[in-house]
């Protein structure tokens, strides 16, 4: 579609000013033109998928939307802000609320450091066969989360799971990890990092391959240690990968829900439930749509203050 | 690192860095094989004390039950084509305007640069609700349609093909113009086989992004029949009245819907690290 116009634009364009200077007015034209068609496919889908869609869950949230609005959007009603109030002061959402932020607390932390050591290990002089180490690492990443954290709800499993096979051949006993209140969000965390270190090693490594080595030589030269090295030169220098990868890390760990939703069903007694899962439920199961449309810009608040929140600290540091 | 440090000291250091890497490595390849062992061994070993490590007697009966539960082969069917045509729209589509923004002149480019680095930080569950009764009221619930539109150009695949697009020479392009060449065809004949890797890069990603995809295809899907692989794995493993007991039949589905991705992986496992640590790094 872009093309015939733009195409034909062109020609007449080249035509007339053969061998003429760059910047003219007629190219520049045909380039406004095009870039403009170039855009369309892009910019009509995010309107309609992203756009439209993000003010209307702000519209949606002061409403009281329900399952017949589904077939007539306009007959749900204008509650103001109800659904904000009513949250405030849901039990459930907030232990819901609270077991995202244990989720990200924990996990995101250790998932950024995992990454970081994989990858300080593997970027050593000493380390072989870097590639096959780092398509192990990198594996669980590009695998099916749902596939995933089935496998995971059979490796905890107290009777017939990995970790209670090994414990019985040490004379233990497993707990019952997911059953347990106290051990479910954990157990969802250590598979959160196993799954998502990956991701946070690569990019750790190409951070590192980008520091220049004559700066690790000086450093040496000038007496430096492995660990001072690693404190007062790759810290510093990987400043601007950290945080990427730490605000990336916790964009995903924030909206977690397929790990709960497939090993615990938000248990037990709600330990596991996050508020994608609330979210979904109250919307899809429910169909308290208004509901869970203020819940989800409750969750997009949070994710944008944490966000900001984390580009503050780590880059006031970099002097 | 580049010192010359004892060369004692180095070959301890190599054992350390080594011991921790292979321990490391054990610890992320062990749900995994556990989960391809365990789908071929019978009901009586899975259940046994204490643990069969490896089966006695390889069986495919999980696999044979699986398939009577699940109809596999459509499931896998839904998941390749949406896949395959939302790879197909992301290519074209991002790349078009990863090439307008990093090569052509015109208005309303920063604004529209703008919104692509915006809805890059857009977290999908914010659109859940509306697109559902968007999708609703077009009819187009059960539809493949309802599956491949939202995904149909990514953002993050805009970045990326803007970020290679750059490189590309100005002066290039510039006596293409010269020569009488139509924008579209500079852009799909000279541009677009200059950034092969980058595509085989974005291909690889927006596939595996589809394929793995789960919360929209199970909002935006009722009816069995048009189930992906993770929904129709997810909804027979949390459903309590079909998983009853039945771990080797799960580990069996959670075999055939991460194998091939994991083949696929290795083989191609450089355009992903590469393209992962491209976008990270600009």
């Amino acid at each position: 579609m872009a093309a015939t116009s733009a195409t034909t634009a062109t020609a007449k364009a080249t035509a007339g000013t053969a061998a003429g200077p760059r910047r003219r007015r007629g190219r520049l034209g045909v380039q406004n033109a095009a870039g403009w068609l170039f855009s369309t496919p892009f910019l009509v889908l995010f309107a309609t998928f992203m756009a439209f869609p993000i003010l209307a869950t702000l519209a949606m949230s002061f409403t009281d939307f329900g399952l017949r609005d589904v077939t007539d959007p306009f007959s749900a009603e204008f509650i103001g802000f109800e659904n904000y109030t009513k949250l405030s002061e849901d039990e459930k959402f907030l232990k819901a609320l609270f077991n995202t932020g244990y989720f990200v607390v924990v996990g995101v932390p250790l998932t950024v450091g995992a990454g970081l050591f994989a990858a300080v290990l593997l970027n050593s002089g000493v380390a072989r066969m870097r590639t096959f180490f780092r398509v192990g690492f990198y594996a669980p990443v590009v695998t099916s989360i749902v596939a995933v954290a089935v496998v995971w709800r059979f490796v905890l499993d107290p009777g017939e799971g990995l970790i209670a096979g090994i414990a019985a051949e040490a004379g233990l006993t497993a707990p019952d990890f997911l059953g347990s209140e106290a051990l479910a969000m954990p157990s969802l965390i250590v598979m959160a990092v196993w799954r998502n270190l990956g991701t946070a090693m690569v990019l750790f490594l190409a951070g590192l391959q980008a520091i220049p080595a004559d700066v690790r030589e000086a450093a040496r030269i000038d007496g430096a240690g492995a660990w001072q090295e690693f404190r007062r030169i790759t810290v510093p220098l990987l400043r601007p990968t950290m945080l990427y990868v730490s605000v990336m890390t916790s964009i995903a760990f924030l909206n977690v829900f397929e790990e709960p939703f497939v090993m615990t069903n938000g248990g037990p007694d709600d330990s596991t439930l996050t508020v994608s899962l609330d979210m979904y439920r109250e919307g899809f199961n429910f169909f308290h749509m208004g509901y869970a449309s203020a819940m989800a810009y409750v969750l997009f608040t949070v994710i944008l203050a944490v966000t900001l929140l984390q580009l503050r600290l780590l880059k006031d540091k970099t002097r | 690192m580049t010192g010359h440090p004892p060369v004692r000291a180095r070959r301890t250091r190599r054992w350390a860095v080594h011991a921790v890497l292979c321990a490391g490595l054990l610890v992320m390849a062990a749900p995994f094989v556990w989960m391809g062992l365990s789908a071929f061994k019978t009901d009586e070993e899975l259940g046994a004390s204490p643990t069969v490590w490896i089966p006695t007697e390889w069986t495919l009966e999980h696999f044979r039950e699986l398939l009577e539960l699940l109809d596999m082969a459509q499931h896998f069917f839904n998941s390749a084509f949406v896949a395959t045509v939302v790879t197909l729209c992301n290519l074209v589509f991002c790349s078009m305007l990863g090439y307008a923004l990093a090569k052509l002149r015109f208005a309303g480019k920063r604004p529209v640069f703008a919104l692509v680095l915006g809805a890059l930080m857009v977290p999908g569950n914010l659109m859940l609700m509306p697109m559902f009764v968007l999708m609703s009221r077009m009819e187009l619930i059960d539809s493949y349609a309802a599956l491949i539109l939202p995904f149909a150009a990514g953002a993050f695949g805009v970045f990326l093909m803007r970020q290679f697009m750059l490189a590309i020479p100005d002066e290039l392009l510039e006596a293409a113009r010269i020569d009488g060449a139509s924008e579209w065809y500079i852009f799909w004949r000279i541009a677009m086989p200059l950034v092969k890797p980058a595509l085989a890069t974005l291909a690889i990603f927006t596939f595996l992004q589809s394929w793995n995809n789960f919360l929209w295809p199970l909002v935006a899907t009722n009816d069995p029949e048009k189930y992906t692989l993770p929904v129709a794995l997810a909804t027979f493993a949390t459903d309590p009245t079909k998983a009853d007991g039945s771990n080797g039949v799960l580990m069996a589905g959670a075999f055939l819907v991460v194998l091939p991705v994991l083949l696929v992986f290795v083989v191609l496992q450089r355009h992903f690290t590469q393209g992962i640590a491209t976008a990270g790094l600009k």
